[in-house]
């Protein structure tokens, strides 16, 4: 079915493949009747010996053999020489098969299969393996099969590693080899064998795989080899804490539902409905185990003595990189102090661990204080605004410095080695900075070098990093989205590196108890990044840019008012992550994609019965399952959210009919497209 | 004029020349090929009764006829055969599964058998069997989660351990391979990815990692390869694009090269999609051909769904009813 030429139909070859045909024929009708009525005489098996080597896909063939062997052995268990020389049959069988067709699953399954009967001698496999792969040295049957062998005969990791570079050496662009460098390696490594320290050898491996890429700079073979030493290189595997909400020494106002009587303050106040407010810890990679009893928290705040700990994930995933607690702080008593000490310490006890199985062991204390205020009014259902009633903030303002939070450098590093390799790297790759793979190279390399380093150095290499794709965007247009993605998470950490760049992007919602608002509009963003820094935000407005998703948003549990109107949603699905964002009331996705595209490529990202989540009928699945199955999407969002406002027009999807589902899915819903809705 | 002269001047999907094609490719039972293709005719057929629904055109052939055959080559176990005749095999229960599915007549089956079959391929470290002789392989570990999902009945097998196996296929690149440590390789990935999504389990993935990989994946011309430095495929089309859909990553992709690419290897006379430009049609290529093309959006083919490979209508049919 492959690399065949297309040829012009003529008669005479359609008779020459029907006579060709007719042997083959009549050896299947003969060989399914031995292989029906269980005949295994010698003449039968030369039979499927001959319909094998015509066809070694037939796998029923195949299967009869394995019968046949095991009928064959049951007559003569005692004689090893006679096993041995059935068995010995068979590999001669499946070295033509393979000979005829390499990829045939069926002929290197039965391999195995008489291999593992443990009496054919296995030195003479790496051999024919040695023939078959100077011949095909891509296929990956054969290492697929040689790492069978290998396992079977306890060869070391260090003799295959030898392999490996051997056939890198003959031929570069061998990414099979590259991969199974990067399998044993790991290995190696992980287990921290003799010779194989990370500092040691990390080092030694750029060196072998710079020649595979600056021989011919467009092979891919040692791309992503190098991406994994890059990995390598400034990952820790032991998980770090990297922000908080409330950050370390902040001061935070709180309120119950409403407006609160001292309308003189400036400072922003957050309210929750619920009486609670979210702790959020935000973790460098996914970790699992948080809990009342791996996280300490020491206050006068009531009621707050088993916390618990969620991940903000996936239902049936019991890690993420950000979990959140709710703290109650409006309790029935009266109070007579209005401000709270509250202590937070991590990891004292063990429990936390990353989902590759390293233990939290870099224990994190932070104190914050919160101050609850009165309320006198009821929470009025006003529409919120997007244009008017807001403040810029004042850059040199305390309440904000105190709002943002810094990454915590991973003081156990050692960072010495990572810092030379990266280095290094840098200064070879900017002699490669006129093809792709360098440009990209370097956009990485300063990405991991800004990670362990000072401010100072960040906001400069973010500015480089967004030139890079930039360039990139124009000099290999067909992916030009991969970089153009990219470059929107390098902007936005340019955005983010420092509390006077962050600033100028900050307002406040005056009607709102002057919520912080952050405006990150009209930046072409396609995607969505730094999220761990902009903990504290409650209105976030995204109008007039790019974006076909969410994701991200989800670890933003202060959420209130999102404004996503003029971006490239196609999908209700694609708001999956806003399920997480229990104070979410205002959200605006007019004017995007919705109902336009037959492609939803967040379906299967968003939890429903497609991905398997269980599923609780509602009185709307009862009474418009049509509906439902329709706007399946709409659905399983709306239905998880507590939305007060609404704006969908400008979508294909909008509608008579899809407003008034919308309206019975979203009981408390208030504001739609503008107008208030009579219930 | 020879197929090859016209190749150039393309532009179009000759939607009606593949559905001839597809209901001819049915009647040459005389060539070698055919002989030779015998023991999966379970697949072919999957793969053009699909192509004959997406092009809206599965009214054509005898759903009676059809299904009365499918129905000769299940065995006592349980399983499918890809002929009559052959052994049954997971690979061809599948393909048995979504023809009856295509054809909205899943109640002829004895679902319970058939799921008792597949879930007993389940072996004790999670992976899946691909029938008795014990072949193992992440693409057995998709048909047993697609097929027992289409039944809502994967609680007959062990979920938790059958993605913990997936997963430990994972590599350094983000992609997976068909055993622990074996090279990573697009049909594989979309196996992997499938089985995750249907399960709900994309959290294992990488996506911006594997997502780099995939798209990485197209070439000059326009066309996916299934790895690094080999050669582009139409067969690809499907399972980078599909995998590339199910992650979110799909637009790192160049969508209007990889059509041109696909109406390229087309046979504008005699219908049929080939593997490359030139090449000769099969059934296989010309089904992935049409089925990408669906996935690109392409106008006048029915949207199909990226983890179940059958119609998105039939899918939430069978989904989104209690
Ligand atoms: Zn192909």
């Amino acid at each position: 079915m492959h690399g065949r030429p297309r040829k012009a139909y003529k008669p005479e070859e359609e008779a020459a493949s029907a006579a060709k045909a007719v042997k083959p024929r009549s050896l299947q009708s003969q060989f399914m009747s031995n292989h029906h009525n269980k005949i295994y005489t010698k003449e039968a098996i030369e039979l499927s010996t001959k319909l094998l080597e015509i066809n070694p896909e037939a796998y029923t063939a195949w299967n009869y053999r394995k019968l046949a062997v095991e009928d064959r052995l049951s007559r003569i268990e005692s004689d090893p020489d006679l096993v041995k020389s059935i068995l010995d049959e068979e590999l001669v069988v499946v070295e033509s098969a393979l000979r005829q067709n390499f990829k045939s699953y069926g002929a290197w399954h039965h391999r195995k299969w008489v291999l593992s009967k443990g009496n054919s001698s296995i030195g003479n496999e790496l051999r024919l393996l040695d023939k078959f792969q100077r011949l095909d040295s891509r296929n990956f049957h054969a290492w697929n099969y040689r790492r069978f062998v290998v396992e079977l005969t306890n060869r070391s990791e260090q003799d295959e590693l030898q392999y490996t570079e051997n056939m890198i050496s003959t031929d570069f662009s061998n990414y099979s080899a590259w991969h199974n460098r990067s399998v044993l390696l790991s290995s190696l490594l992980a287990r921290r064998a003799d010779g194989f320290m990370p500092n040691e050898k990390i080092p030694e491996e750029y060196k072998l795989v710079h020649d595979a890429i600056f021989t011919d700079e467009d092979d891919q073979s040692g791309w992503f080899y190098h991406l994994w030493l890059l990995d390598q290189t400034v990952n820790v595997e032991t998980p770090l804490l990297i922000s908080s909400w409330p950050s370390h020494g902040s001061r935070i106002n709180l309120s119950g539902a409403g407006c609160l009587n001292d309308s003189s303050s400036k400072l922003p106040t957050f309210c929750f409905e619920s009486g609670s407010f979210p702790l959020i810890l935000y973790f460098d990679q996914d970790v699992g185990g948080v809990s009342s009893s791996t996280v300490k928290i020491d206050s006068e705040l009531k009621g707050n003595e088993d916390l618990v700990w969620e991940p903000v994930s996936k239902k049936n995933s019991q890690v993420s990189c950000v979990w959140v607690a709710r703290l109650k702080y409006m309790s029935s008593e009266p109070s007579f102090r209005k401000e709270y000490k509250v202590n937070v310490r991590i990891g004292n006890s063990p429990g936390i661990v990353s989902s590759r199985g390293f233990n939290f062991n870099a224990p994190y204390e932070f104190v914050f204080t919160a101050h609850v205020h009165d309320t006198v009014e009821e929470s009025q259902e006003s529409i919120v605004s997007w244009t008017d009633g807001f403040d810029i903030w004042d850059a040199q303002s305390k309440d904000l410095n105190s709002l943002v939070t810094l990454d915590q450098l991973n003081t156990q590093m050692d960072l010495k080695w990572r810092q030379e390799a990266l280095a290094e790297e840098i200064d070879l790759f900017h002699a490669l900075s006129d093809s792709k793979i360098g440009k990209l190279t370097l956009a990485r390399l300063l990405k991991a070098e800004a990670m362990i380093s000072g401010d100072a150095v960040k906001g400069v290499h973010y500015e480089k990093i967004v030139d890079l794709y930039n360039d990139l965007m124009a000099l290999d247009s067909p992916h030009y989205q991969y970089y153009k993605d990219e470059h929107s998470v390098a902007l936005l950490h340019k955005v983010t590196s420092s509390t006077e760049s962050l600033s100028r992007y900050l307002f406040q919602y005056k009607d709102m108890n002057n919520a912080v608002c952050l405006r990150l509009n009209n930046l072409s963003l396609s995607r969505i990044g730094s999220v761990e820094k902009l903990l504290f935000v409650q209105m976030l407005d995204l109008s007039h840019n790019e974006l076909h998703s969410t994701e991200g948003l989800e670890a933003m549990q202060l959420l209130s008012c999102i404004n996503l109107s003029h971006n490239r949603i196609r999908s209700f699905s694609a708001l999956d992550s806003l399920r997480h964002l229990k104070q979410l009331r205002v959200l605006d996705v007019s004017h995007n994609h919705i109902g336009k595209h037959s492609v939803d490529t967040t379906r299967y990202l968003c939890s429903s019965p497609l991905s398997n989540s269980e599923w609780t009928q509602d009185e709307v699945g009862r009474q418009m399952p049509t509906l439902v199955t329709k706007y399946w999407d709409a659905y399983f969002v709306f239905r998880d959210l507590n939305l007060k406002q609404l704006d969908i027009a400008g979508n294909v999807i909008a509608g008579d009919e899809f407003s008034s589902f919308v309206i019975q899915v979203v009981p408390k819903l208030v504001w739609l497209d503008g107008q208030k809705l009579r219930r | 004029m020879s197929s090859t002269s016209t190749s150039s001047q393309m532009g179009q999907l000759v939607a009606d020349k593949h559905v001839r094609y597809i209901l001819m490719a049915e009647k040459k039972k005389e060539s070698f090929e055919s002989v030779v293709m015998d023991h999966l005719r379970m697949n072919g057929a999957y793969w053009g009764l699909t192509t004959l629904d997406l092009l809206e055109k599965l009214g054509t052939v005898s759903e009676d006829e059809v299904v009365s055959w499918v129905m000769t080559c299940q065995h006592e176990s349980g399983g499918f055969a890809g002929n009559t005749g052959h052994d049954p095999h997971i690979l061809y229960t599948l393909s048995a599964v979504q023809i009856l599915a295509l054809f909205d007549k899943l109640n002829i089956l004895d679902v319970g058998k058939v799921s008792s079959y597949v879930a007993g391929l389940q072996n004790e470290d999670g992976s899946f069997s691909g029938d008795i002789w014990g072949e193992i392989d992440t693409r057995f570990s998709y048909i047993a989660i697609c097929c027992l999902s289409i039944f809502k009945c994967l609680d007959k097998i062990n979920v938790e351990k059958a993605v913990d196996y997936i997963v430990s296929c994972k590599n350094l690149d983000g992609g997976f391979g068909c055993t622990p440590g074996a090279e990573s390789h697009a049909g594989q990935i979309f196996c992997c990815v499938g089985a995750l999504a249907i399960t709900g389990n994309l959290h294992h993935v990488d996506k911006d990692l594997l997502g780099w990989w995939l798209c990485e994946r197209q070439v000059k011309s326009g066309g996916l390869n299934g790895r690094p430095e080999k050669l582009p495929d139409v067969c690809y089309s499907w399972w980078v694009l599909s995998s590339l859909i199910m992650i979110d990553r799909v637009h790192w992709i160049d969508k209007a090269k990889l059509v041109k690419f696909i109406l390229d290897c087309q046979d504008m006379d005699n219908g049929g999609i080939s593997d490359r430009p030139d090449d000769a049609v099969d059934i296989f290529h010309t089904y992935f051909g049409v089925a990408g093309l669906s996935l690109l959006e392409y106008p006048g083919i029915k949207a199909i769904d990226p983890a179940y490979a059958l119609p998105v209508d039939v899918i939430n049919r069978i989904i989104f009813t209690k």
